[in-house]
């Protein structure tokens, strides 16, 4: 069973993924302590990539993939085909820039899926992630959370224009759903409706 | 003030429904406890020592008698039958059960109450100046302005999980009495030279581990752009806040490490793209919202009440709560009186439910129905004749809130501590009765004059010590409780930051350190000087070489 929501047109279904992510090799990550507390969460625009995890990465030859940013930006040439077919997008962790994707892709909406990785579900970057790629950069294609995403943040993460989730595996997709519609008339304006309660509804004088 | 129309109904009814089903999966192993955690401290909901702690937002200090009788009736029937108020102007019921608080917050969903945001690393309840809207010295009424930040800031998707929490006062004062240096972002409200509504936006301030006054982040501001200027402020902070370390995620770290002024031209960057979109606030918004701010249908009155004037004279008991418990306002024969919530040797702030009854009654007689609750932890009827002064008195009297110590040394403001926090290092709440017991004589207060004293059993500050006349910081020491002195902070216009007198004491110790202190400024003080100006104009030396002095000796004997 596929744990993958996708929202159109405000209708949220369980869909089959037509994407296979590409993940970097893993390497020895050494335990990061701070004020006695292991480190939880990596600081925006830390480098966390090593060049030998880039060079390693495995393309598969067919299909369509998702990348890492750093493979995307490094082995840019090796993907120029695929990328033609439409069949490439970049995924990127909570603390990777948007700004580094931005200066290395002509147009972002030749990417048919941006990918956010969040590997902990508090980490509210992906908000503003969301919301930027949205809005600032007027990203059109999917857009997609994946990593801890659990139904609790599924309204947030709608809000923020996310439009495809990747429940975490142990949990229900079926169940999660659920959550997109924990509201139905938010107060400020955001990424899914731009306009606050106060322009949206005559709330009378 | 403000009343729910159907969309905020329905927020608050959605809510009590979203978080009754997290609290089953919850129980029934669906959610973990880490996942559980943020969930429930966005709804007020901390796991203490004893039991839950449920904290009920009363957005910027604003009751109604209908809602406060409504919280009598909760901690009547859910807990021990008392609550205690904060210094985030909120309601905390301390013995809550787990099971109930669904229920709990389906009862205050019926008089427009909720506990959202009152807790986790969101953006909390918006406080403000307790004598909002009638204060003699108020510019401008920024409660319209506040409730249209708690709208904005209630769900705000994109700030749902900031690396800490976040806080936001409001003031529209000459006197700033909202401790706005003292918050992530402080709003001052002001008159611009076309007497237009502008607001000076002030960041980064905060007490806790690392207290730091705010610094101005930008002097003019028009109200139209109040929530986008907030939102560029809280993007930049949301993206580059310190989730690394806990202790250094505030908002205050990243505007030292950045410096004002490269913090300011990342948020004026981001500024530039979200001015003018539509969360700009609209002429008609502002109109709709302060229409429930309206002044109250106040009666034509004369300045003077000859059977006030009466009492006063024949009554020293009612002169001198007069004198401390009763305040200015702008409308002629018209007072504010604050009700004591810190009747000496009982904890500060703690209100039992037959005195919210009582209150609620009060505010329906003698004050159109509202009430405040103030960030010192007392009750203020904010619109009193001069001619009911005295039958307020008598009745609150009665019950125990009629105190007149407000401003006073024992007007303690205390955080709930180690009897029932579970960050406490040290208890605080016995060592404000301690102290009360110690001044237990009003005449000698009212000698003594204006003195704040602030406790806060660890770091956290929740008793804002640092700004605190008398700051007392419940440290550990070696596993044992131990509290650390500091004098010379103070909230207001001209703030600062209390310093530390030297090695901390025990609990025993604590009412004759303070005894100490006093006993200094007794000394040196010159007519009119206040505790804080006598620290400011002598220094800390010479209450530290009196306070040390014994402590010295036996140090010396021991060492002989
Ligand atoms: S200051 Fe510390 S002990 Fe007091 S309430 Fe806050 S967290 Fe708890």
């Amino acid at each position: 069973m596929s744990n993958l929501i996708a929202l159109q047109n405000d209708t949220a279904n369980i869909v089959q993924d037509e994407w296979t992510l590409v993940n970097l090799p893993a390497t020895q990550v050494e335990v990061r302590k701070q004020a006695g507390k292991v480190v939880l969460f990596k600081l925006t625009g830390e480098a966390s990539v090593a060049e030998e995890q880039v060079k390693n990465t495995i393309i598969p030859e067919t299909g369509k993939i998702i990348v890492p940013l750093r493979v995307f930006i490094a082995r840019n040439q090796e993907l120029t085909q695929k990328l033609a077919k439409g069949e490439v997008g970049v995924w990127l962790a909570t603390h990777e820039l948007i700004e580094d994707l931005i200066a290395n892709v002509e147009d972002i909406n030749t990417l048919p899926i941006i990918a956010i990785f969040v590997e902990r579900f508090a980490d509210g970057r992906i908000f503003s992630l969301g919301t930027l790629l949205r809005t600032r950069h007027h990203f059109k294609n999917e857009l997609r959370a994946f990593g801890d995403v659990l139904r609790d943040q599924l309204f947030f993460l709608k809000r923020s224009g996310f439009n495809s989730f990747f429940i975490r595996q142990d949990r229900s997709a079926q169940e999660a759903i659920a959550g997109l519609k924990d509201f139905s008339a938010p107060y400020q304006g955001a990424v899914d409706e731009p306009r606050p309660a106060f322009t949206r509804y005559n709330r009378g004088i | 003030m403000y009343k729910y129309d159907e969309i905020d109904q329905q927020i608050v009814d959605e809510r009590v429904a979203q978080y009754r089903d997290q609290v089953r999966r919850y129980l029934a192993g669906e959610l973990s406890e880490d996942e559980f955690r943020p969930l429930r401290l966005q709804n007020g909901l901390y796991i203490q020592r004893h039991a839950p702690m449920l904290r009920i937002a009363v957005p910027y200090g604003m009751l109604s008698s209908k809602q406060l009788r409504k919280l009598g009736d909760i901690a009547k029937k859910y807990d021990k039958g008392y609550g205690h108020f904060s210094t985030r102007q909120n309601l905390q019921l301390n013995w809550p059960k787990l099971e109930d608080t669904p229920d709990i917050l389906a009862e205050l969903a019926t008089v427009q109450m909720h506990a959202i945001q009152t807790s986790g690393n969101c953006i909390r309840n918006i406080t403000t100046d307790q004598f909002v809207g009638i204060a003699p010295d108020e510019i401008i009424d920024p409660r319209a302005i506040a409730e249209i930040m708690r709208q904005w800031s209630t769900f705000h998707p994109e700030f749902a999980l900031l690396p800490r929490k976040f806080k936001i006062a409001v003031s529209g004062t000459a006197e700033d009495r909202a401790i706005i240096q003292a918050h992530d972002i402080g709003m001052e409200f002001y008159l611009d030279h076309n007497q237009q509504i502008a607001v000076k936006v002030w960041v980064g301030g905060g007490l806790g581990r690392t207290p730091i006054l705010g610094t101005v982040i930008r002097e003019h501001l028009e109200w139209q752009h109040a929530l986008t200027y907030c939102e560029a402020i809280v993007r930049v902070y949301n993206l580059h806040g310190r989730r690394d370390n806990a202790y250094k995620a505030r908002i205050k770290i990243l505007v030292k490490a950045l410096g004002i002024d490269a913090f300011r031209q990342q948020v004026e960057a981001e500024w530039l793209n979200l001015k003018d979109n539509a969360n700009t606030i609209t002429e008609a918004e502002l109109a709709r919202v302060a229409q429930h701010f309206e002044p109250m249908p106040y009666e034509t009155l004369s300045e003077h009440d000859a059977r006030f004037d009466a009492a006063i004279a024949s009554n020293t008991a009612f002169a001198s709560w007069v004198k401390r418990n009763v305040h200015a306002h702008k409308q002629p024969g018209y007072r504010a009186v604050t009700l004591s919530l810190k009747p000496h040797g009982k904890p500060p702030g703690d209100i039992t439910s037959e005195q919210m009854w009582l209150v609620a009654d009060l505010a329906d007689q003698y004050s159109f129905g509202e009430l405040r609750s103030s960030h010192e932890q007392n009750l203020i009827l904010a619109d009193v004749k001069l001619g009911d002064l005295y039958s307020v008195w008598e009745k609150a009297r009665a019950n125990g809130l009629a105190t007149a110590n407000i401003g006073l040394l024992s007007d303690i403001i205390c955080c709930p501590g180690g009897d029932f926090c579970s960050l406490a290092n040290a208890k605080s709440i016995p060592i404000a009765e301690a102290i009360q017991m110690q001044f237990d004589n009003l005449d000698y207060l009212h000698d003594i004059g204006d003195l704040e004293l602030n406790i806060s059993g660890c770091m956290n500050a929740c008793g804002h010590h640092h700004v605190g006349h008398i700051g007392i910081l419940g440290v550990d020491k070696d596993g044992s409780e131990w509290y650390q002195v500091t004098i010379g902070g103070k909230q207001g216009n001209d703030a600062s930051i209390g310093s530390v007198i030297g090695p901390a004491f025990s609990a025993e110790e604590m009412p004759g350190v303070v005894q100490k202190l006093i006993d200094v400024y007794i000394e040196a003080r010159t007519e009119e000087e206040r505790f804080i100006d006598t620290v400011r104009r002598i220094g800390v030396a010479p209450f530290k070489q009196h306070v040390y002095a014994d402590k010295n000796l036996a140090k010396e004997g021991a060492a002989a």
